[in-house]
């Protein structure tokens, strides 16, 4: 039974897509307790997956592998389950399960088979993670962005329609990079199951190596395109600024499958044991291009005029943030990330979720993002005696939703920051304290640098949008807020208040994580057992 | 026959690009179309092109030459469909942008700044 478990976080989705399907769009209460059973599922089957990949010890395979119809890794294909899987399973689901609510609440209505959608979303995600070869995985990226076009134009209007048209066109030819990549790389080696491309890549000819790596590099800018990788990311915040806020809670973690895959492959077929011409092959763009994502992210954020664009561009920072610490190539650098991509993940979700919670409900038409006034600090006289007053003004009574939205804007943007107390300081002093003790590549300290920098101005351009939103225009009127709504911010900020506290376990789990994924020889001898141990 | 299927692919290659930056949905939508053409010829010719090749082996004794590989028409038939349904998807939404901003052009305007 619990070798089985390893499917289920595709299967549940499905299944519930399918019977959600057949209900039909009237049986609205019937489809809403699907997706909330599916994603409780979901969690449960996650945290089981990492518990059972945390239980096992350091030195024996502790890769979990699932034989589709039992055939061999070699003929068959294999769903792999290790720590880092399980990781981003438990964070896809988590973030799910906050998304639900906002869905639930006033986008469904705006157009339909919008809780299937998200479903198959999952599902791609799910599979996305734990697949083992190379075409499983654009099969499940097309699962998931087939359903993502869905659900970016969710809810129509010509801003959202123009958006998703760029994305749709974007990411088709992204996948066109992808089929390209994966048919070179199986043109070369023969096979696309990815430990035995690990297995293969050391002896790979000299003749054909360039053809490999050239395979290899049309790959990754497949999925770089999908990371937001400047100068390939242009297509993001406005896709992102445009989507329902529960789609782009989810998108948050979508943006996070291009990181996933980068780290996994980077580290199993070009990590150390790839021999001399291919180990760390593009390492340095990573780096490089990390850096280079994390300027633009900068620039765009500070000059972002309403919240979701805002959002948006933390999303490019982070994932900037992410694709420098993952071009370093060190362990304790990607245990650090690891932590990093955790908390941004749930702080973006958040915000995004603030974000959809603050805007106006307007009408079909009417743009649903909160647009910052831009500041106008002369000529407002009118302002200054405000200010000087007499104090006889009537005193303010701030509602009971519109201070929770407060503190959760403000614990967002102290995440996405990452000044302590909480775990955003904690995470990037993880990621960012090992750079500075190893072995540095040259662009290690610009990197650590701009990170710090990046917080710094995350702090400003998020105390500027606040001080906007709630304090500068009393007179705006915040929409009425539901109990789910707010447990849904209060759920994702809780999970990342717990990790402040709780530390030492979640460190370990990640460090052991780092570990596994930095030694490919445990991820291919658990999908490609040595030839005593064959049955 | 490599040499006309490499020249096939190069002009298919570079026609849908230059396509795919034409500031018309239709012109992108047709570029989107060549472009994956393009790279299902690649997948199938991936294998080896050989006229006449069984796809899977008969008779061990023959040997490993005279069959042709089946996994990249496997892939290509799975590229197609995926390929079909989504150039479906966005052909709905390039007539909704048609009809919602009344223009054709992939930013929404009249393609005057």
């Amino acid at each position: 039974m619990s070798q089985h478990l390893l499917i289920a976080p595709i299967v549940v989705p499905l299944l519930a897509a399918a019977l959600q399907l057949l209900a039909g769009e009237r049986r609205q209460r019937l489809v809403a307790t699907l997706s909330m059973a599916s994603c409780l599922a979901l969690v449960g089957v996650a945290t089981a997956l990492l518990l059972a990949a945390a239980g096992q010890g350091g030195d024996t395979v502790t890769t979990a592998v699932y034989r589709l119809g039992d055939w061999p890794a070699r003929f068959g294909i294999v769903l792999v389950g290790d720590r880092l899987s399980a990781l981003m399973l438990l964070l896809s689901s988590v973030v799910a399960l906050a998304a639900l609510p906002a869905a639930l609440g006033r986008w469904q209505q705006r157009g339909n088979y919008f809780q299937p959608l998200f479903q198959f979303l999952l599902m791609g995600l799910n599979g996305a993670f734990l697949t083992g070869d190379l075409f499983n995985l654009f099969v499940f990226f097309e699962v998931l962005l087939a359903a993502s076009y869905g659900l970016a134009l969710h809810g129509s209007g010509a801003r959202r329609v123009s958006a998703g048209m760029h994305y749709i066109v974007v990411n088709l030819t992204a996948s066109m990079l992808f089929l390209l990549g994966v048919s070179l790389v199986f043109g070369v080696t023969g096979t696309l199951n990815m430990a035995a491309l690990a297995e293969l890549i050391p002896t790979v000819p000299e003749k054909t190596r360039a053809l490999l790596h050239a395979g290899a590099a049309i790959l990754g800018i497949a999925f770089l395109i999908k990371t937001a990788m400047w100068p390939l990311g242009f297509w993001l915040p406005r896709t992102y600024a445009a989507s329902a806020p529960a789609v782009a809670a989810m998108f948050a973690v979508m943006t996070k499958v291009g990181i996933y895959v980068l780290l996994r492959l980077g580290l199993l077929l070009f990590g150390d044991g790839a021999g001399p011409a291919s180990s760390h092959f593009g390492a340095d763009w990573l780096l490089w291009g990390g850096i280079a994502t994390i300027v633009a992210g900068v620039v765009g954020m500070l000059g972002a005029r309403d919240l979701g664009k805002l959002a948006g561009y933390n999303v490019v920072i982070s994932s900037g943030t992410l694709l420098g610490a993952v071009g370093l190539q060190q362990p304790a650098v990607t245990a650090g990330a690891l932590a990093y991509l955790v908390i941004s993940t749930l702080g973006i979700a958040a915000l995004f979720l603030v974000a959809g919670l603050l805007a106006p409900e307007g009408e079909e038409e009417a743009d649903d993002a909160l647009a910052l006034e831009p500041y106008e600090p002369v000529g407002s006289e009118v302002r200054s005696d405000d200010l000087y007053a007499d104090e006889d003004e009537s005193r303010t009574v701030i509602p009971a939703p519109v201070a929770m939205l407060g503190v959760s804007f403000t614990a967002c943007a102290l995440l996405l920051a990452g000044l302590p107390p909480l775990s955003g300081f904690l995470a990037k002093f993880a990621m960012l304290a090992p750079m500075l003790e190893a072995p540095t590549r040259p662009g290690t300290h610009a990197l650590f640098a701009l990170v710090i920098i990046a917080g710094f101005c995350t702090v400003i351009a998020l105390c500027r949008a606040g001080i906007q939103i709630f304090w500068a225009e009393t007179d705006r009127r915040f929409p009425q807020v539901r109990v789910t709504e707010i447990g849904a911010i209060a759920l994702l900020l809780g999970l990342c208040l717990l990790l402040t506290v709780v530390v030492q376990a979640p460190l370990d789990y990640l460090d052991a994580a780092a570990r596994q994924l930095h030694d490919p020889g445990n991820y291919v001898h658990g999908v490609l057992p040595p030839a005593e141990m064959r049955p | 026959m490599e040499l006309v299927l490499a020249i096939a692919i190069g002009v298919l290659v570079a026609s849908g690009t230059w396509l795919l930056l034409r500031p018309r949905t239709f012109q992108v939508i047709i570029g989107l179309t060549l472009v994956s053409y393009a790279v299902n010829l690649f997948i199938f010719s991936i294998g080896g092109l050989r006229t006449g090749a069984d796809p899977v082996l008969r008779k061990a004794a023959d040997g490993i030459a005279q069959y042709a590989d089946p996994l990249p028409q496997a892939l290509v038939l799975t590229a197609i469909v995926i390929g079909f349904a989504t150039t479906a998807l966005f052909l709905v939404v390039l007539l909704t942008s048609r009809g919602l901003n009344g223009n054709d052009h992939v930013d929404g305007g009249d393609g005057t700044p």
